[in-house]
This record gives structure tokens, C-alpha cells and sequence, in this order.
């Protein structure tokens, strides 16, 4: 089933004597229940998409709906509304607030979205039981290592079941070990739980937990591969392969 | 180079602490306009005893300038102290770049200098205009004429504005350029890094000293407020003032860890909207600032205190100018020891004055100042309850007594009732607050005198209001009324005369005034030697409506220019502390606003949270100094009842109105400027 439908979008940014296309018709689809990570060189627009996704940034041209919602149009409250119900953002640098502990970072979601408190307490231990997170929810994110702070935001991501979860570069401040862990997670929401993922990222080893990969360049799509029944050392080996046709700094990641 | 990238500097800062800037020129005109005063009141047509006072109003305002240039001179040196800490990471960029320490205190003295001189030009200017309001504030207080009123500059001000103004600046300037040469590059470099750790007070500790410190607060109250306080040393007072400002800094320590621990148990309320990030918000600024909000709740109580307590001088003394002081003039004569008939008209005519050539109407009045009974007599077992230095005092003097038909001839003349006895009956007239209420006891008692062989019961169980001497204030400790057959065959040793001068402006009567001064000065007071004779203890007084008035608006009017100087700088400056650090927490949070937007809350639950946290701030330590000040003004109060001067709801209200005004205004502007800090960036 079809959960987001991105239709000939573009970006530009400067002006008329310098203009720059951040996103040149783009259009892919999404569908309910799927992994998918967004490749590119840094400066490809792998960012730029996710924020027009996200409502963050808008769109020069083009429409992206999600379920039946043409988002673009979204203005004010709507726009908050349809933020706080339908997605979960995870970020590159956690984003967690500090004077928070862990436990009322991720209840903050739900309270924004005035769920009633009793609620919130078997929302969140819940969800912190599937990220593996439940004895750290009562300390402070300057009490817990990276790989924790991105499980605790992953939580707040999730915790509202949002139609889709947005990672722009989760892994990127993590160390290897913390990285796989988080990934492993993933994959078991997004296979136990049915969460739809668009992850954002750079790392091949990364893109190698998602379900298909979508590479960009130049703010174009280059090319779109899915794993189908290999396994993720295989599926990985041939991201490799579109990563150094790809050129540039992708290459790097290696 | 050094001078663009300080004005750039200013320029950036400008917009983050408007308020700072703001407060500073604010210093300044208060600075000018109060001393100003003294060349504003130069043109004013006042009579010779107002003129000395406005001299000692003008030596008390610059008294009080070098205290609230201190105060100011704090203000500056914390904020750009502040200000500073916040550019560590700028500095360790120049650093970095390879600047030399003395060029970096050279950028921040070219700061320090363009700041000062704009905020002095800004400052004087405003003041300048400000002090032409004034006028009429002063016109009104001395009661003076408006029509004399012209556009006043004054010199001498501007320059000892200019002088105190850069002596602070010049400090501000040493003091940074100390800091500036202790700092080394790895503490600048590593201040950017927040590492802030919320540390949770243990709560049960935080009760214990909540607890003790309202008991120590409450017993510091009790204490000021009881009977026996002005009995007993100084040492007392000063103990109770040093305890409620511990106590004050124990409450906001433990409340600091008390409040969030309270909210937080309060899972419904902690758990709606972005309550949990904004009482975090609020705890964790609470939490950094235990000493300086202290510091500002006792400035603000300080604040609050001296704005009512000046009002209340002013408005009580201006009411009882119109009960107390319903004659234009009074004399009084006593020969108490002489034990014989004293007239005192009489006795100014055999010296060749006749005072009451210059009435238009009068009234004669003698009364027994000589009667054989104490004070003490009057308040049977009352007498031993109160041991205050002024009732003790007051305890073995004698009561005057007066006929009834003399008190109602004076009474009817001053505008009092007047009263009717039986036969057996006495009433005591008094309006001396501490006085009646001990006397009220000892009526309700019922208790019986005898005078001149007769026994009287009181006709009211209370003092009845009334005076024989004009004055400002209520000063009548005591008159006993007794039906004129009691009286018969009274030694009348004590005889007032009271006058009214014939109707007329302004300047008539205080020609009239002046005349009869004269004459009465020079006939009986240049002669005393000669009127008293052989009358040893002789004694004889004037006082008219224009001395009274003079005296006691000229003190109104000066407690009000000095507690409106003190208590604006007070809530200006700490009014600008909190604005600041308020401001200071803003910009560190902007990325936590960010990331609540994208969590999708609505632009107005965000306000609504800054709109808290600002509002709670502010109200926090001017909640505890509202509940200090109850007290303190209780005392004030108390203090002052003794002169006659009570508290008035006027005088409560215009010091809710300024404080409203000023503070409320920091508040409102620290809220929008906040508000357009964490906007949505495009």
C-alpha cells in the first residue's frame, strides 16, 4: 500500500544570477511497512528532501502526499498538527533537550499531542522496553552515551506511532558498535512493529539494514535498488557497487 | 579595525539586551533628574522655612546619590560581567587568531566607552525632558506656584551626572581588562562546551530547611512586630533583619528544589502541553540564581517599603493639616509654677503687643494645667500593662483639665464636636494613636476620678477625637472634660488664644503671617528675660496654620523625592538583573525551541510556556517580597505611629502603580524580546 507519494518535487535556492537546484524532479513512492534509506554525497540534496518531507523546508514545485494529504499545502496549525500525529524525527545530533531526563523527553511527544498522563505511562515504558532503553529513563541525555541519547530519540520518535519516522543520518555521531545496535532496532520496529522508516545517510553499512535504497545526485534520483530475499551482507556488497559508480565522497564512507 | 569590530560587537548585543542599554540610560536620567531638583526649585516662590528645607532636601539627594551611584555602579559591573562570559568563545576566536590580551581589552574599553557616552547622551537628553515633568511633581509637593515655571537645564547636575556616570564606566573598564588578562585560551575555549548537570537537591533536606526557614522568617516577623520591640536594644532589630535575609536565601534554595519536585508529582499537570519543559526551564534558572534572587526580594521588599512608607508620610501629614490645623493661628501660654491665674492676652498687651489686632475672629481659652493628678491616676491597673519608653514617660505627668463650657468655646471654634456632661461625669479627649489605646482600656474599665473633691465616672468607654494645640500631627496625649461646677475656683494657669486672619489670597495671609511673627518676635521673644519676670517657669508659644504647613509639606515632599529616588534605582536594577539573565536563558535555549517545533508544538503553546517561565521568574522573588513587606510596614508603621503618621490604602496603591508600571514593563519587554529571539528563522 502506498503510504507517501512524492510527485515531481523541486528546490531552489539564491536568486535569479545564482540559482542553485537543490532538488530537480524528484518523484518516488513509499509504501506502508518499508525501510528505506536515501543515499548521496554530501551536497546531493538528501537533506534538502527529508526537510520538504518533514514540512520542515518547502517545496519550489511539486506535490508530496502523505496518505491523502497533500502536505505542501499545509499551512500554520495544520501543518504543527500533522507534525506531531503523523511523523517521528530522529536526528543526527539526538536532539534530546538536556534539562529533560530521558523518560519526560520522550513523554513530551505525547504530552504536545495533549494525550491524557495516564496514557503516557505505559506509552512510553512500552516503547522503551522495544528499544532497550528502560534503565536509562531516569537519567539526564549528559548521562548517557550516544548510542543511548539516539535509542532515547528514536523512542520519542516512535512513541506517538507516527505514520512514518524521518532519521536524517542517525548513526552519523555514533561509534560502530552503537551504530549496529541502533540499527538492529530498526529493523525490528520496523519488522515487529510494522514502522515505516525513511532514513537519510551517507553509510553504506547503514543503508545495508534498509529494505531498498534510493541513491541521489545532484539532486536527481540516480538509482534504486532493494534486497529482496538477500541477506545483508550481500545487499550491502551491492550498494557498494552503485556507491562507486556513484562517485564523489560517498566513496569515502567506505 | 579594533573600533569596527567593537561597534559591530555592540550592534550584535544591541539587539539581544536592549533592555541592559535601556536600564542604563534610565540610571542616568533618574541620576540627572534628582539632581536636578535643586535648580528646579530655584524659581519657585516659597517662603523662607520651605527654602531651608528644599537646602536640605538638596544635601540629602546628593547624600543619597553616592549610595544609589553604588548601586548602579553593582548593576554595570554585574551585567558586563555577564555579558562578557557570554563572548568567551569570541575572545578565544581572537586569541586564537593570534590577538594579544591588551588589544582585546582595547576592543572591549572602546565598548565600554561608546556604550557610556551614548547612554549618557540618551540618558541627560531624556532626563533633561523627564525633569521638566518633575517640575510639576515638585510644584504640587511644596505646594507652590505654577505660574512662575519656566524650561530648566541644570549644569551642575549634567556634570556630576557626567562625573559619577564615567567614574563607574572607568571601573567597568579596570574590571574587564582584569579579567581579560587572567583568562587563559583552554578555560575560554572550553566554556562553549555545555556540560550544564541538573543535580536534583535532596528533597527531604529541602523540606527541612523550607521549614526552618519560615519559622526563622516567622519569628523574625513576630518579633519586629511586637509591642516590646522599640523597648528593648537596636541589637534586636538588627539580629530580626540579618535573619530575614537568611531566610530569604534559604527559602529560594530549598523552594528551587522543592517546586519541581511538587509540579512533578503532579503527573497530570507535569505531563500536559509543555509543562515539563517549562517548569524545567524555570527550576533550572532558579537553581543558578538562589543568591541573586535573594538579593533582588530584598530589594524589591526595600523597594516596596520605602515608596509606601513616603507616600504614607506625605498623604498623613497633608490629611492632618486639615483636621488637625483649623486655626491660622495659636498662642499658649503656661505658668505652671508660678500656681496662678494665667491670661495671655493679657500679659502680650501689658508689653505693648496686641496679637488680636490681626484676627478677624478669635477665641480665648484657659484650662488647669496644674491639677494634682497623674496620668498614672487615670489608667488604675492599665498603667503597669505597657512599658514602652514613651508610655513610661508619659506616666507621671499631669493631666490638664478644662471646664466644659472652655473646651466647647475652643472646640466650636476649631470645628470639633462638642459635648454635654452630668453632674458626675469627665471625658477624656485625646488623639495620640499608642496613648488612646491604653486609655480606651483603662475608660472601658470605668474607672473613677477625683477632682477638686469630686468623684467623676467617664461618660464614654473610649477617648473622644480633639486638640487645643494646632499641629500637624496627632500629638494630644490627653485633656480631661469636667462639667464647669467642678471646675469652680480652678487655678487657670494655662490660656491659649486662637485666630483666625481676616479672608484673603494666598499672599495676604502669609503677609498677615509674617507681620504678626514680626511683631510677636520682637515684642515678646526679643524681651523674654523682661515678660517672664518674676514668673519663674513661664512659658509662651506660637504656632500658625503657614509654620505648620510648611514644615510638615516640606517633610512630605522630601520623603517622597527620597523614596521615589531609592526605590526607582531598586526596582530598576533588579528588575534588569532578571531581565537579563532571563534574556541570557533565551538565547541558550533557542535550539530547545527549534526541536519542540519540530515535535510539532503550536506556536502559541510555545509562547505560552515562555509567557510562564518569564512570568514565574519575575513573580517569584516579588511574591516573597510582597510577604516580607506586609511585615515591614507593619512596622514602618508601628515606628511611625508615634509621631502620628498612619498608613494609608492611597499610598499602598501608588506604590502598586509604580512598581506595576516599572516592573511590569521589564517584564513585558523581557517576554517580546524573548518572544522574537526564539522566533521561526526562515
Amino acid at each position: 500500500m502506498e503510504l507517501l507519494k512524492i510527485e515531481n518535487i523541486e528546490k531552489y535556492y539564491g536568486n535569479k544570477s545564482s540559482l542553485t537546484k537543490a532538488l530537480d524532479d524528484v518523484s518516488f513512492t513509499v509504501n506502508k511497512g518499508e525501510f528505506v534509506a536515501i543515499m548521496g554525497a554530501s551536497g546531493s540534496g538528501k537533506t534538502t528532501l527529508l526537510n520538504c518531507i518533514s514540512t520542515i523546508d518547502r517545496v519550489t514545485a511539486g506535490h508530496i502526499y502523505l496518505e491523502d494529504t497533500d502536505i505542501t499545502k499545509l499551512k500554520g496549525k495544520e501543518l504543527n498538527k500533522f507534525r506531531r500525529d503523523k511523523l517521528g524525527f530522529i536526528f543526527q545530533d539526538f536532539n534530546l533537550l538536556d534539562t529533560l531526563t530521558a523518560y519526560e523527553n520522550i513523554a513530551l511527544s505525547l504530552s504536545i499531542q495533549k494525550t491524557p498522563a495516564k496514557k503516557i505511562e505505559t506509552a512510553v515504558t512500552t516503547v522503551a522496553e522495544q528499544l532497550g532503553i528502560t534503565d536509562v529513563l531516569k537519567k539526564y541525555p549528559y548521562q548517557m552515551s550516544g548510542g543511548q541519547k539516539q535509542r532515547v530519540a528514536s523512542a520519542r520518535a516512535i512513541v506517538t506511532s507516527p505514520k512514518i519516522v524521518l532519521a536524517d543520518e542517525p548513526t552519523g555521531a555514533l561509534d560502530s558498535k552503537s551504530s549496529k545496535m541502533l540499527l538492529e532496532r530498526f529493523n525490528y520496529l520496523n519488522q515487529e512493529h510494522d514502522t515505516t522508516i525513511m532514513m537519510v545517510t551517507h553509510d553504506s553499512f547503514s543503508a545495508s539494514y534498509a529494505s531498498r535504497v534510493i541513491f541521489i545526485k545532484d539532486g536527481k534520483l540516480f538509482n534504486e535498488i532493494s534486497r529482496g530475499n538477500s541477506s545483508r551482507k550481500e545487499f550491502f556488497d551491492k550498494i557498494i557497487d552503485v556507491v562507486t559508480l556513484l562517485g564523489g565522497d560517498v566513496s569515502d564512507a567506505l | 579595525m579594533l573600533f569596527k569590530i567593537s561597534l559591530s560587537n555592540i550592534r550584535k548585543s544591541l539587539r539581544d539586551y536592549t533592555i541592559y542599554f535601556f536600564t542604563l540610560i534610565i540610571g542616568v536620567a533618574i541620576f540627572y533628574v534628582f539632581n536636578a531638583i535643586g535648580t528646579q526649585t530655584a524659581f519657585l516662590k516659597v517662603s523662607e522655612s520651605t527654602r531651608e528645607i528644599i537646602d536640605i532636601l538638596k544635601t540629602l539627594l546628593s547624600g543619597m546619590s553616592i549610595f544609589v551611584s553604588f548601586i548602579l555602579g553593582l548593576l554595570i559591573v554585574y551585567a558586563s560581567r555577564f555579558l562578557m562570559k557570554r563572548r568567551n568563545n569570541e575572545f578565544a576566536l581572537y586569541m586564537l587568531l593570534g590577538m594579544g590580551k591588551a588589544k582585546i581589552s582595547a576592543i572591549l574599553l572602546i565598548e565600554t566607552m561608546i556604550i557610556g557616552i551614548a547612554s549618557l547622551v540618551c540618558g541627560l537628553l531624556i532626563g533633561t525632558g523627564l525633569s521638566q515633568v518633575m517640575s510639576a511633581l515638585v510644584v504640587n509637593l511644596f505646594d507652590a506656584d505654577m505660574t512662575a515655571y519656566r524650561f530648566t537645564i541644570s549644569g551642575e547636575a549634567i556634570i556630576k551626572t557626567i562625573i559619577f556616570f564615567s567614574i563607574m564606566y572607568a571601573v567597568v573598564m579596570v574590571f574587564n581588562s582584569i579579567v581579560i588578562s587572567k583568562c587563559k585560551l583552554i578555560n575560554l575555549i572550553q566554556s562553549g562546551r555545555r556540560s550544564e548537570k541538573i543535580k536534583m537537591k535532596n528533597p527531604w533536606l529541602c523540606t527541612f530547611v523550607f521549614i526552618v526557614a519560615t519559622a526563622l522568617l516567622i519569628w523574625a516577623y513576630l518579633t519586629v512586630n511586637s509591642e516590646t520591640i522599640f523597648a528593648k536594644s537596636m541589637n534586636l532589630m538588627i539580629i530580626c533583619i540579618i535573619a530575614g535575609a537568611v531566610a530569604t536565601l534559604l527559602i529560594f534554595w530549598s523552594v528551587s528544589g522543592l517546586i519541581l519536585r511538587l509540579v512533578m508529582s503532579a503527573k497530570k499537570l507535569y505531563f500536559k502541553s509543555l509543562n515539563s519543559f517549562t517548569f524545567r526551564q524555570i527550576s533550572s534558572k532558579i537553581n543558578t540564581m538562589v543568591v541573586s534572587m535573594t538579593l533582588i526580594c530584598l530589594m524589591l521588599f526595600v523597594t516596596i517599603g520605602t515608596l509606601s512608607t513616603a507616600f504614607s508620610i506625605r498623604t498623613s501629614m497633608n490629611e492632618s493639616l486639615k483636621t488637625l490645623c483649623n486655626a491660622d493661628a495659636e498662642f499658649f501660654g503656661d505658668n505652671i509654677d508660678a500656681k496662678k491665674d494665667f491670661d495671655v492676652v493679657e500679659r502680650f498687651r501689658e508689653f505693648g503687643f496686641d496679637p488680636v489686632k490681626y484676627f478677624d475672629e478669635y477665641v480665648t481659652v484657659s484650662s488647669n494645667g496644674l491639677s494634682n493628678i497623674s496620668i498614672r491616676d487615670t489608667m488604675g491597673e492599665v498603667a503597669d500593662t505597657n512599658d514602652s519608653i514613651l508610655i513610661t514617660a508619659l506616666m507621671d505627668m499631669q493631666e490638664e483639665v478644662i471646664s466644659l463650657s472652655e473646651y466647647n468655646k475652643a472646640a466650636e471654634f476649631l470645628g470639633n464636636p462638642t459635648f454635654t456632661l452630668d453632674e458626675d461625669q469627665y471625658i477624656i479627649v485625646c488623639d495620640m494613636p499608642t496613648v488612646d489605646e491604653m486609655r480606651n482600656a483603662a475608660l472601658s474599665t470605668g474607672i473613677k476620678i477625683t477632682v477638686n473633691g469630686h468623684e467623676l465616672s467617664p461618660k464614654y468607654k473610649n477617648v473622644q477625637e480633639g486638640y487645643l494645640i494646632i499641629s500637624a500631627q496627632h500629638m494630644n496625649v490627653g485633656l480631661i472634660v469636667v462639667p464647669d461646677s467642678v471646675a469652680e475656683g480652678f487655678t487657670e494657669t494655662r490660656s491659649y488664644l486662637l485666630g483666625n486672619y481676616p479672608e484673603g489670597d494666598k499672599e495676604t495671609i502669609r503677609r498677615t503671617d509674617e507681620a504678626l511673627i514680626n511683631e510677636y518676635n520682637s515684642k515678646i521673644q526679643g524681651n523674654y528675660e523682661q515678660f517672664v519676670g518674676n514668673d519663674k517657669g513661664l512659658y509662651v508659644g506660637l504656632d500658625t496654620h503657614l509654620m505648620i504647613s510648611d514644615s510638615s509639606i516640606g517633610l512630605g515632599a522630601m520623603a517622597t523625592f527620597l523614596g521615589l529616588y531609592l526605590g526607582i534605582v531598586f526596582l530598576i536594577s533588579s528588575a534588569a538583573v532578571l531581565a537579563l539573565k532571563e534574556l541570557s536563558e533565551t538565547i541558550d535555549s533557542i535550539g530547545r525551541y527549534d526541536m519542540i517545533r519540530k515535535l510539532g508544538a503550536d506556536e502559541k503553546e510555545i509562547s505560552r510556556s515562555l509567557f510562564a517561565q518569564t512570568g514565574i521568574f519575575f513573580l517569584i522573588p516579588m511574591v516573597l517580597a510582597v510577604i516580607h513587606s506586609v511585615f515591614g510596614i507593619q512596622f514602618a508603621q508601628n515606628l511611625l505611629r508615634a509621631a502620628g503618621i498612619s498608613n494609608s490604602i492611597s499610598s499602598l496603591v501608588a506604590t502598586a502603580i509604580i512598581i506595576l508600571v516599572i516592573y511590569g514593563g521589564y517584564f513585558i519587554v523581557t517576554y517580546l524580546c524573548s518572544k522574537s529571539m526564539i522566533k521561526e528563522r526562515k
